[in-house]
């Protein structure tokens, strides 16, 4: 073995156990490292661990090898215990080439003394430069304090395959088996689920490269680790959240999913179109995203209601289509796996930037019902909750997930089916005569809808203001009318619901409210700050609009209420950022025009989910800057 | 088994409705649109094919023409700008027991919808698809349209538009898997509703283009072709559509074209000049899309309970000491 160096002292091999640890495995885009970091993720949640796994993808195909935007591959944070978020820096690195692990390195993802695993063939290699950037690098981190092994993955992978470009990703695998105790029974499991296409020669391959590193790691690496697993006593599911999302369409019982390829949404239909034809479902590709939407909304008005999923810049080329579901109340569930925005953005990367988009897209007055999923679980149950919603009500809901949550994976309870997810049939019985197509309830806004082939219920569906009947009326009680009823149904909605629940005590001198997928680093910065003695509590909102009874009163037991987001607001450091000026996160913005309430705002948008470190320091900060809390105010009275 | 008399006479009293029955509100349109000449073949349409108002939609987008549903009395879909088509999709894709007709306009379907258009027809679902062409933008009040002459003076092109007209006929046949294309003017309804009926009859993105004269705001531009029957060129053939005697004896620039030849029909779509009418192209063995799903298993909850089963069970980490264990 070719340490450089080791701060194991001890000769024999000594199980370290811990808590929890944060894996990443990079490499260049297509060797693989993608696939060895989540099988490493999903054997640890087969033996039990806690997981979260994070993607990190460059925004090209094939960017340029050995570079340091070019860096993919996956983080994998492995704990005892469930796991709600990608966690802090890294603890262990697997590097392919020394270009990538100094793009991780820069951004200051890697732990100071963080333990690296670097293929050395590049010492090696022919072309002189190549082999001087590595010296370069490896003598930098050795400086830095990185505790650094160079590992010679591609000679040893030579002796089992041709082309140990891409087999070095299933010896990694099995390194790291071994470096984490796991059951290697599971993960060849996993190799057999994750190569299931593919042909038994092929399979055999990937088993051979796995257990020739476990065995290499066994042999030649002086540390080795366990984190102890408690096991869950009932079956979990493991998948990402875009694979969740694709269930729960199946689980909800829509038809019909009407997409046009975006990242990072389309690997949801990606495993729709594989499984849906199974139970009957047709995924369209459209040729547009306006398409896309206005074929799911042609299906729901049919009955079928449908559902179409995007991305941030598809999501704005089908407002047009979204104002017209809502206008003619058609049910439909859209969903927006949120990306770096404006425009193109960062299309690989994470952001809460359109909330406003969701709940004030499209021109005029269009009411529609906004929903964020927070967890991988809810974006499975979130989609069926989103289709009855929108059946219930005949409105438009959008459902918000991220980025983050679409490659990340996280064990969460198998679901017991209900079938009461699924839809109803569709109605062919014959309309009462007389009866008006908007035959709007006075008190909800609420109306049956007609739909195709239901005997009497013929009438012309429009995107005009309209009244009861479904006649084109400009004049202006008609219009304000239809506005009234649309928006009564929000209200509606809103009685439904259950209030937030609360991460933390009802009082205390900070609240911290968030949304969507960083829900997972801010529950984990408060119990760490609560610990500590701190008086914060955080609650998570899964509506967004209509927003949940009860957060009024809930704001009342805490000295200063804030927001943690991914979407921009104003710095007041920055100079020229004042109260008549600055720009406030969008759900802070929210909650101030509805409760007038001073609450203020945190964010953090570089395209990476939240650490639960930073949100930790921000928390402390923010507490040590209050004044002190007055004393009992009733005694000063 | 013979039915009595009086249910057969009941049957019939259901099965049988006049043309009120496919009436809807009273058309708007200007004295003189062609609009009303297509409203009226379809309504006849309906009427003689027995259509069940309940069972028939007419999805449109947005434009005069695009009024066309609230006109009729059946389930009407008028939608937003250029978007008829990918809606009308949508419908048929989950409801083969309706008839689908979608009614757009040149602005509609040639331009701001020509995406929709060209992948319609590459799609190929059963859609009877009518394109009321008048040349220009009607509802915003004289504008130019991808289908006016070059030269015209609008509202947006005052010195005359720069653009030679896009040939809707010669788009759509050259899209693969077109499946029939058909013309008809106006001004001649016998042979509006007969193209309309062949296209009804296609199992298949049958697209009809109805050329016709707007009186409000391109009042005289196709006056030439109405005056003079020789400028329209009737397309004739035993599987192509036939003219009554007396519109036969006065439109005798006749030519013969089987409709399955589709390099003559692309011939005879470029020609704008005389007006080329009937059938251009018809291939009833291009498969439609929405079958390419047909096949697929009823959907029953115990149905969508199994595949969802099996999905989870891909996925699933049994608790230890569990009988089951991941499939492999």
């Amino acid at each position: 073995m070719q340490t450089v160096e080791t701060q194991l002292t001890s000769p024999s091999k000594g199980v370290v156990t811990l808590k929890e640890h944060v894996i990443e495995v990079i490499s260049d885009s297509g060797e693989g490292a993608q696939r060895c970091g989540q099988s490493l993720g999903s054997i640890a949640a087969r033996m039990g661990n806690g997981v979260w796994t994070v993607e990190i993808i460059p925004a090209e195909i094939q960017p340029p090898a050995r570079s340091i935007e070019g860096a993919s591959g996956n983080r994998v944070r492995i704990g005892s215990w469930r796991v709600a978020n990608g966690g802090d820096e890294t603890d262990l690195v697997v590097a392919f080439n020394e270009q990538v692990l100094l793009g991780r390195v820069r951004s200051g993802e890697l732990r100071p003394d963080c333990q690296i695993l670097l293929e050395s063939m590049w010492g090696e290699h022919p072309d002189e430069a190549v082999a001087a950037s590595y010296r370069e690098v490896v003598e930098e981190l050795k400086a830095a304090g990185y505790r650094l092994y160079e590992v010679p993955f591609e000679k040893e992978c030579r002796h089992l395959t041709i082309d140990p470009r891409r087999g070095k990703n299933m010896f990694v695998l099995g390194v790291l088996c071994n470096l984490y105790s796991m059951n290697l029974d599971l993960a060849r499991e996993q190799i057999r689920l994750a190569f299931r296409k593919k042909p038994d020669r092929v399979i055999q391959s990937n088993l051979d490269l796995l257990e020739a590193g476990h065995a290499w790691a066994e042999g030649n690496l002086d540390f080795q680790y366990r984190i102890p697993a408690v096991r869950a006593t009932e079956p979990q599911i493991v998948v990402n959240g875009n694979a969740a999302l694709a269930l729960g369409v199946l689980a909800s019982g829509m038809e019909v999913c009407a997409m046009y390829p975006i990242t990072p949404a389309t690997s949801a239909s990606h495993y729709l179109s594989e499984v849906f034809p199974n139970v009957g479902g047709v995924v369209h590709q459209a040729e547009d995203e306006i398409a896309a939407c206005a074929f799911a909304i042609g299906a729901s008005y049919a009955g079928k209601c449908a559902i179409t999923i995007t991305s941030g810049p598809g999501f704005s080329l089908k407002q047009e289509g979204i104002g017209l579901a809502v206008m003619a109340e058609i049910p439909l569930v859209v969903v927006n796996v949120q990306r770096g925005g404006p425009s193109t953005g960062l299309p690989t990367k994470m952001e809460q930037g359109d909330l406003l988009t969701a709940i004030y897209g499209s021109h005029g007055d269009a009411p529609k019902v906004v929903m964020a999923a927070s967890t991988i679980e809810e974006c499975f149950h979130s989609v069926i909750t989103a289709r009855r919603i929108a059946e219930t009500f005949n409105m438009v809901v959008v459902l918000l997930t991220d980025a983050a949550l679409a490659t990340s994976q996280q064990p969460f309870p198998r679901p017991a089916f209900d079938p009461a997810w699924l839809c109803p049939p569709v109605d062919q019985s014959a309309v009462p005569a007389g009866a008006d197509p908007y035959d709007w309830d006075p008190e909800t806004g609420m109306a049956p809808r007609f739909v195709p082939g239901q005997p009497g219920g013929m009438h012309t569906l429009t995107g005009l203001a309209h009244d009861r009947r479904s006649r084109v009326a400009y004049d202006p009680a008609a219009n304000e009318e239809g506005l009234l009823h649309r928006s009564l149904k929000l209200a509606a909605l809103q009685k439904t619901l259950k209030p937030p629940v609360l991460h933390g005590d009802p009082e205390g001198d900070l609240l911290v409210l968030g949304w969507g997928s960083t829900r997972g680093a801010i529950e984990e910065a408060v119990d760490r700050v609560r610990a500590d003695g701190l008086r914060v509590s955080s609650a998570n909102l899964t509506f967004l609009q209509p927003l949940q009874p009860g957060l009024g009163e809930m704001m009342k037991g805490f000295r200063k209420v804030m927001t943690i987001e991914s979407n921009w607001s104003d710095r007041p450091s920055n100079s020229i950022i004042n109260a008549d000026n600055r720009r406030y996160s969008a759900l802070a913005m929210m909650l101030r025009s509805r409760y007038l309430v001073d609450v203020d705002c945190w964010s953090e948008v570089k395209g990476q989910p939240l650490k639960p470190a930073s949100v930790h320091r921000l928390l402390c900060d923010t507490v040590k800057s209050m004044a002190p809390a007055a004393a009992p105010r009733k005694a000063r009275r | 088994m013979t039915i009595p008399a009086h249910e057969q006479l009941l049957q019939m009293y259901e099965e049988e409705h006049d043309l009120e029955h496919y009436q809807g509100c009273i058309p708007r349109w200007c004295t003189g649109c062609g609009d009303n000449a297509i409203l009226t073949a379809v309504q006849k349409l309906c009427r003689s094919e027995r259509l069940r108002p309940e069972k028939t939609v007419f999805v449109s987008g947005i434009g005069c023409s695009s009024r066309f549903p609230h006109y009729m009395k059946a389930y009407g879909f008028h939608g937003i700008h250029g978007r008829a088509l990918p809606v009308a999709e949508g419908v048929r894709m989950v409801r083969p027991d309706l008839k689908v007709f979608v009614n757009t306009g040149d602005g509609d379907c040639c331009s701001i919808g020509a995406a929709h258009w060209i992948h319609a027809v590459r799609y190929n679902m059963d859609l009877t698809v009518m394109l009321h062409d008048n040349h220009v933008y009607g509802l915003t009040k004289k504008q130019a349209s991808p289908t006016s002459p070059r030269g015209l003076k609008s509202n947006t092109t005052p010195r005359g538009s720069f653009l030679d007209a896009l040939n809707p006929l010669s788009v759509t046949l050259g899209v693969q898997n077109v499946s029939f294309v058909a013309q008809a003017v106006d001004w001649i309804p016998e042979l509006v509703y007969e193209v309309i009926r062949a296209a009804y009859h296609h199992k298949g993105f049958s697209f009809v283009r109805i050329i016709q004269r707007c009186p409000e705001w391109l009042p005289g531009l196709l006056d030439p072709w109405v005056k003079e029957p020789q400028k329209i060129r009737i397309l004739q053939h035993e599987k192509g559509i036939r003219l009554s005697a007396g519109l036969a004896s006065v439109y005798t620039n006749v030519m013969p074209h089987d409709p399955a030849d589709i390099d003559e029909a692309r011939e005879i779509a470029s020609c704008v000049d005389p007006i080329p009418v009937g059938i251009l192209y018809h291939n009833p063995t291009i498969p439609c899309y929405e079958d390419c799903f047909a096949g697929k298993p009823m959907r029953t909850p115990e149905m969508i309970q199994a595949g969802l089963e099996a999905e989870f069970d891909k996925f699933t980490v049994w608790p230890e000491g569990s009988e089951r264990l991941a499939p492999v």
